[in-house]
């Protein structure tokens, strides 16, 4: 790793603050994918500033069907929280299925989201879900928060503070980890609410994350696996690699979305 | 540089170190605590898990100077006498061979029984095997690894 | 059976520093005013070095050295050998090129040494690695062994024309064409193994120590066999004499084969520790060690079977290219040669085998032993083409292999082994039964309503454990010999301390060794100290790889024993006035057998060294040692069952049921041996459905972490079912066979042989996994549509 100065950050302020101080600044969330991008020596940031400890950024409300989250809130808090268990259940199997239990125990919301990972899981849940993406400066549509390859609709230094949903009817979430990194290889988010249906797609598209509209339409129209199989799923635009190729991640979405819907 | 302190197995520990250093290089190089390994550098093989606040993390992805003010456990800290039941119960069930990945799987076991008895669900052997998924051993096919956790559980769950 | 000794799960006396964090492991160790090293390596596969400037890394802070390979030519450091001759069919010698631990004018695999850096700290050595600038002339590479035999393919080396290494023979090619010719039916298939890391969760790592005041080095390593790294540092690289150097491998994590070879790293800190007058240490990251440590495997193979008409196997032939990667590592030649192609025969009567074996250069890690070393490759031939052989011929795999059984022994195969014992029916009945292979198609049935598909696979493996004896290795092209020595210390209060030359890095040595020690004088455990790993402390011995700590290592212990047992009993004689004839050792007594006379253990110790009463002429003190050659290899063998079942939309399998019938003669520790073969069977499982080293067409490795190379996690594996039936050795003195490697040798066919029975398509290669299976139910299913 090469050297950095390590900040702490007091407030959501006090972090803008440092960050704009800063020649090369950089937040520091859970830090589970950075940390290991900088002992790569992948990144140099010059500072890092480190969120952990702004207790305004940590914990998760349920209030009706309204739930917001914590940008610092960790993965394993997301979790096992039992309220948010009872209106979305998906978002909480979804968070439980990041990485391994350490790396929840660290991991947060605002940094899996910030980083935009392809085969993260979180952009899948929060685009399905219609989500909120609050920061210190605006709020964002998840819509246009999730631009490609981790690239984000956020600007220089701004920060994310929270994400907010409505909990839909009903959702789901399944996913095929890659056998070696166990990131999605292919995850399928689907959320059926006030007469929308939303399905997203992390993992496959060489693009980032995103949204399958064969699908969307047609369970739009009947929710049911059945759909599912009606539809057919491109290979275009699907991401190749060593561990499978494209025409696997079609298969899978197929797969992952009958599975999310069961 | 940056002073950081934290408590590591009890005891008051202070330095200043660089600003990048990594919790895992505190306690092997600055505390000579080298129970806890290093065996990969994608945070994927678990060897150097420990106990920051009461919650299994990988010590080779956090930075020591975020661990300000934490309580860490490492395995060298774990026992309060002569053995901890889990580490009993690995030696018991013969569920190690080499030893490299040994202290990292003993605290992800402690801290997964920890949690499966606060959350009140049982631990399976499936939710065991699942729970591994951070931890990475060549030796034993974790047949062992399996038994051990299972029988510290038990040995936990009477001590 | 005792307590403590032969048979009995003993629990092991090194856990408690393991389970507790205080494991000395050799990057625990730091020396005083411990600099650091660190490689500058090549990023290309394939290129001229055209110059190095290290003008500015010199100038950083900390930094005490920047070494390069011209330097340490200069200092006639040695090129790395490859210590067993191999010749090609017409006798010609194998072309082996130089390999320099400091590459000079050429690079030849991404990750290839180019500078050694030496600094205060691990931050300083690798930020000054960076700064050293390394002008490359780019060179096209070459990474599939297939492809570095076509014309006009790029040369690794000048002296290796067309990149062929040697093309070697074994057997009668024309016998077993024309028995092919005459067979009533013939299996033919394409055969790959994959390459694969062996991952030792400890990363290699080196603290190399150059003493001024006694010219003496020491070297900490973690190594499978100290002293044959300090002969070979010594004897060919010229880094110190032997006499001077000072080899400790103390607790090592896992070794696998990978830790046998001596490194380019260990010969540069060592060389640097001189140049810099420093302690030099250097510890592998999980990336070096993808890019670096040797990896395993890696052949093409086509073979062919015959039958007669009976379904009696008339003839064998393999044709094998074996991809050695870049250079000649320091046991390459033989893995695909003698301990491959002799062991084709399987557990099968066969008269006629030939194998063609040609080994290549190319542009990527060397390739050396990996667990099993050659004889996966063997199993997993013989295995997957029996299998497919019984498919076609419309039998039972089982009965096709019970029929083919070799049942008398010794049997001499065509491929020059001499198989000395074993029951393979035996073996085969026992996992049928626990396996409840009847049972298997209501299995299947109940799976397929679940909508599964359900397969069933065996594999009956045999291997050759403990290469032996030494001449007929050394005729064979080895450089070394391959037998055990031991040294056993009876201390005058009676404790024993016997010092091997084996090493232990996970096997459980401490306890298996002391129980042998135990159950023969009938001491406790606790009163035994195995000591190993350190060549100050341990006399010349060989180290432990290929299954051979038990069969050799402690058959040299059970010498050495021999040797105190009669001093003692010599000493009791005379002490208590009786024939030594009438003397036995047990319960930690000689006694006078049939009376209640007797001197305690410790009286004997202590009368041997106080030597106030000792039989005329007798030297004092008690402490013998041996050396034992074994008289041939010996042949563990067994069948492995495996079930899986298969998603059919994404072909993700889970293996359901895991079942082994092993024959490893006798077994001292139940507990270690079932550990052993469960870590070898979840390697297996690796290689058959997880493991795979892929690099791009220009030798850039893509499999290069835990990110994309996949490791067995414990969600990958079931609970195995272990079983012993047993015949012994006759080849040594205990009967033991040898169980470090058959997991890993018996897993893969059984493995692939379940899974393409659950498709239906046997067209599929390792690893098996869920898009390859996927892809393999689609063609299946095409051509069922297109029937």
């Amino acid at each position: 790793m090469y050297d950095v100065t390590y900040h702490r950050a007091a407030s959501v302020d006090d972090a803008a603050a440092k960050f704009s101080a800063a020649s090369d600044g950089q937040l520091l969330a859970g830090g589970q994918t950075l940390l290991p991008t900088m002992k790569h020596r992948l990144a140099a940031p010059s500072d890092l500033i480190d969120l952990r400890g702004i207790a305004d950024l940590v914990g998760v409300k349920v209030s009706g069907r309204k739930v917001t989250i914590g940008a610092m809130t960790t993965h394993a808090a997301v979790a096992e929280n039992a309220e948010l268990a009872k209106v979305c259940p998906a978002i909480v199997k979804l968070a439980g299925g990041i990485g391994d239990p350490a790396v929840r125990h660290q991991g947060t919301i605002g940094g899996s989201i910030a980083n935009n990972d392809p085969a993260a899981d979180y952009p899948a849940g929060l685009l399905a879900l219609a989500a909120t993406i609050h920061t210190n400066r605006r709020e964002i549509a998840a819509d246009e928060f999730f631009t490609g390859l981790f690239s984000t609709g956020l600007d220089e230094g701004e920060i994310i503070t929270a994400v907010s949903f409505d909990a839909p009817e009903t959702c789901g979430y399944a996913k095929f980890p890659n056998p070696a990194s166990r990131y999605a290889m292919t995850g399928v988010f689907v959320s059926k609410g006030g007469g929308a249906v939303r399905v997203a797609v992390t993992g496959a598209g060489s693009d980032g994350v995103f949204r399958h509209e064969g699908l969307e339409q047609a369970l739009s129209k009947d929710w049911s696996a059945a759909a599912v199989d009606g539809v057919k799923i491109s290979a275009d635009g699907l991401m190749s690699d060593i561990h499978c190729d494209a025409a696997y991640r079609a298969n899978l979405i197929r797969a992952m979305a009958k599975r999310a819907i069961a | 540089m940056t002073e950081i302190s934290m408590t590591v197995n009890g005891r008051a520990a202070r330095a200043s170190v660089p600003d990048n250093t990594l919790l895992v290089d505190f306690l092997r190089e600055h505390l000579r605590l080298t129970g806890t390994h290093v065996g990969c550098d994608t945070s994927q093989c678990g060897a150097c898990v420990v106990h920051v606040n009461g919650r299994a993390v990988k010590s080779c992805t956090m930075l020591a100077a975020s661990a300000e003010g934490a309580e860490v456990t490492t395995i060298e800290g774990l026992a309060n006498g002569e053995l901890h039941p889990m580490q009993a119960a690995f030696k018991e069930n013969h569920g190690l061979q080499c030893g490299f990945c040994t202290p990292g799987m003993i605290m992800s076991a402690t801290d997964m029984v920890a949690r499966y008895r606060a959350a009140g669900k049982e631990l399976t052997e499936e939710a065991i095997r699942h729970e591994l998924e951070g931890n990475i051993c060549r030796c034993t096919g974790y047949h062992n690894i399996v038994r051990a956790i299972q029988d510290g559980a038990a040995k936990m769950a009477a001590s | 059976m005792s307590e403590q000794g032969i048979g009995a799960r003993v629990l092991r006396k090194e856990d408690k520093r393991f389970i507790t964090g205080k494991g000395r492991y050799t990057d625990d160790i730091r020396n005083e005013r411990q600099s650091y090293a660190a490689f500058v390596r090549s990023p290309h596969a394939h290129a001229k070095v055209k110059s190095i400037d290290t003008a500015e890394a010199e100038k950083m802070d900390g930094v005490i050295a920047v070494l390069n390979g011209k330097q340490l030519t200069d200092d006639g450091i040695g090129n790395l050998i490859c210590g067993w001759a191999v010749n090609s069919k017409d006798g010609n010698p194998m072309n082996m090129g130089a390999w320099s631990a400091l590459a000079t004018d050429k690079v030849r695999y991404v990750g290839d040494a180019v500078v050694l850096v030496v600094a205060e700290t691990q931050a300083q050595a690798r930020a000054a690695a960076e700064a050293v600038e390394v002008d490359y002339e780019e060179l096209p590479a070459v990474v599939h062994a297939v492809d570095a035999l076509k014309d006009g393919a790029p040369q690794v080396h000048d002296n290796a024309p067309g990149n062929l290494i040697f093309d070697w023979g074994l057997g009668e090619e024309a016998a077993v064409d024309k028995a092919l010719a005459g067979a009533a039916h013939v299996t033919e298939m394409k055969i790959l193994n994959n390459r694969l890391s062996p991952n030792p969760m400890e990363p290699r790592s080196a603290i190399a120590t150059y003493d001024e005041a006694e010219d003496h080095y020491t070297l900490y390593t973690t190594s499978q066999n100290p002293h044959v790294a300090r002969l070979v540092l010594s004897a060919f690289y010229q880094v110190a004499p032997e006499h001077k150097l000072r080899v400790i491998a103390p607790d090592v994590g896992g070794g696998f084969g990978s830790k046998i070879y001596i490194y380019p790293e260990e010969i540069a800190c060592l060389w640097a520790s001189m140049k810099t007058r420093r302690s030099v240490k250097w510890t592998s990251s999980r990336s070096e060690a993808f890019l670096t440590d040797a990896h395993g495997r890696d052949h093409v193979s086509t073979a062919k079977i015959g039958f007669d008409a009976q379904n009696r196997i008339v003839g064998l032939k393999v044709d094998t290219i074996a991809n050695l990667g870049a250079y000649m590592s320091l046991f390459s030649s033989a893995v695909p040669t003698y301990l491959y192609a002799t062991l084709l025969s399987g557990q099968y009567d066969i008269a006629n085998i030939y194998c063609n074996v040609r080994t290549v250069y190319t542009n990527t890690a060397p390739v050396d032993a990996y667990r099993g070393a050659g004889r996966p490759e063997a199993c997993f031939l013989v295995e997957r083409i029996m299998e497919t052989a019984a498919r076609e011929l419309g039998v039972d795999p089982a009965e096709l292999r019970r029929a083919n059984f070799i049942r008398q022994f010794p049997h001499e195969t065509p491929v020059i082994m001499t198989y000395d014992a074993g029951d393979f029916a035996g073996n085969l009945d026992q996992a049928l039964e626990a396996a409840d292979y009847k049972g298997f198609p209501a299995r299947r049935a109940e799976a397929a309503k679940r909508g599964k598909l359900r397969g069933i696979g065996l594999a009956s493996y045999i291997e050759a454990c403990g290469i032996a004896p030494s001449a007929a290795v050394g005729s064979l092209g080895a450089g070394v010999g391959l037998w055990e020595s031991a040294e056993v210390r009876v201390n005058p209060v009676g404790t024993i301390e016997v010092l091997t030359g084996s090493h232990s890095h996970g096997q459980g040595h401490e306890t298996t060794f002391a129980q042998v020690v135990a159950e023969r004088f009938g001491l406790p455990i606790d009163n035994i100290q195995i000591v190993h790993g350190d060549t100050d402390k341990v006399q010349f011995g060989m180290g432990t790889y290929g299954s051979r700590s038990g069969p050799v290592g402690l058959s040299a212990i059970v010498k050495a024993l021999d040797k105190v047992e009669a001093k003692v009993k010599k000493i009791a004689a005379h002490v208590l006035e009786v024939s030594e004839d009438d003397l036995v050792v047990e319960n930690g007594e000689v006694k006078v057998a049939g009376t209640d006379r007797s001197m305690a253990w410790h009286e004997v110790g202590l009368a041997a060294y106080t030597a106030h009463n000792l039989p005329a002429g007798m030297e004092p003190g008690l402490k013998e040692g041996a050396f034992y050659d074994p008289t041939n290899f010996t042949f563990p063998a067994g069948t492995y069952v495996c079930e899986v079942e298969v998603d059919t939309e994404t072909g993700e399998t889970k293996i359901v049921q895991f079942v082994a019938s092993d024959d490893f003669g006798t077994i001292i520790n139940p507990m270690i041996v079932e550990g052993q073969v469960h870590g070898g069977i979840a390697q297996g499982v690796g290689q058959a459905m997880l493991e795979n080293v892929v690099y791009d067409e220009d030798g850039q490795l893509l499999s290069a972490s835990y990110m994309d190379y996949t490791m067995p996690r414990a969600d990958n594996v079931p609970s195995f079912a272990i079983h012993h039936h047993s015949t012994k050795s006759p080849s040594n003195p205990l009967g033991m066979k040898g169980c470090g490697e058959a997991g890993a040798i018996g897993t893969p066919p059984a493995v692939i042989n379940a899974i393409t029975d659950a498709i239906g398509n046997n067209d599929l290669q390792m690893p098996a996994t869920p898009p390859r299976v996927w892809a393999a139910l689609q063609a299946a299913s095409a051509k069922i549509a297109a029937e």
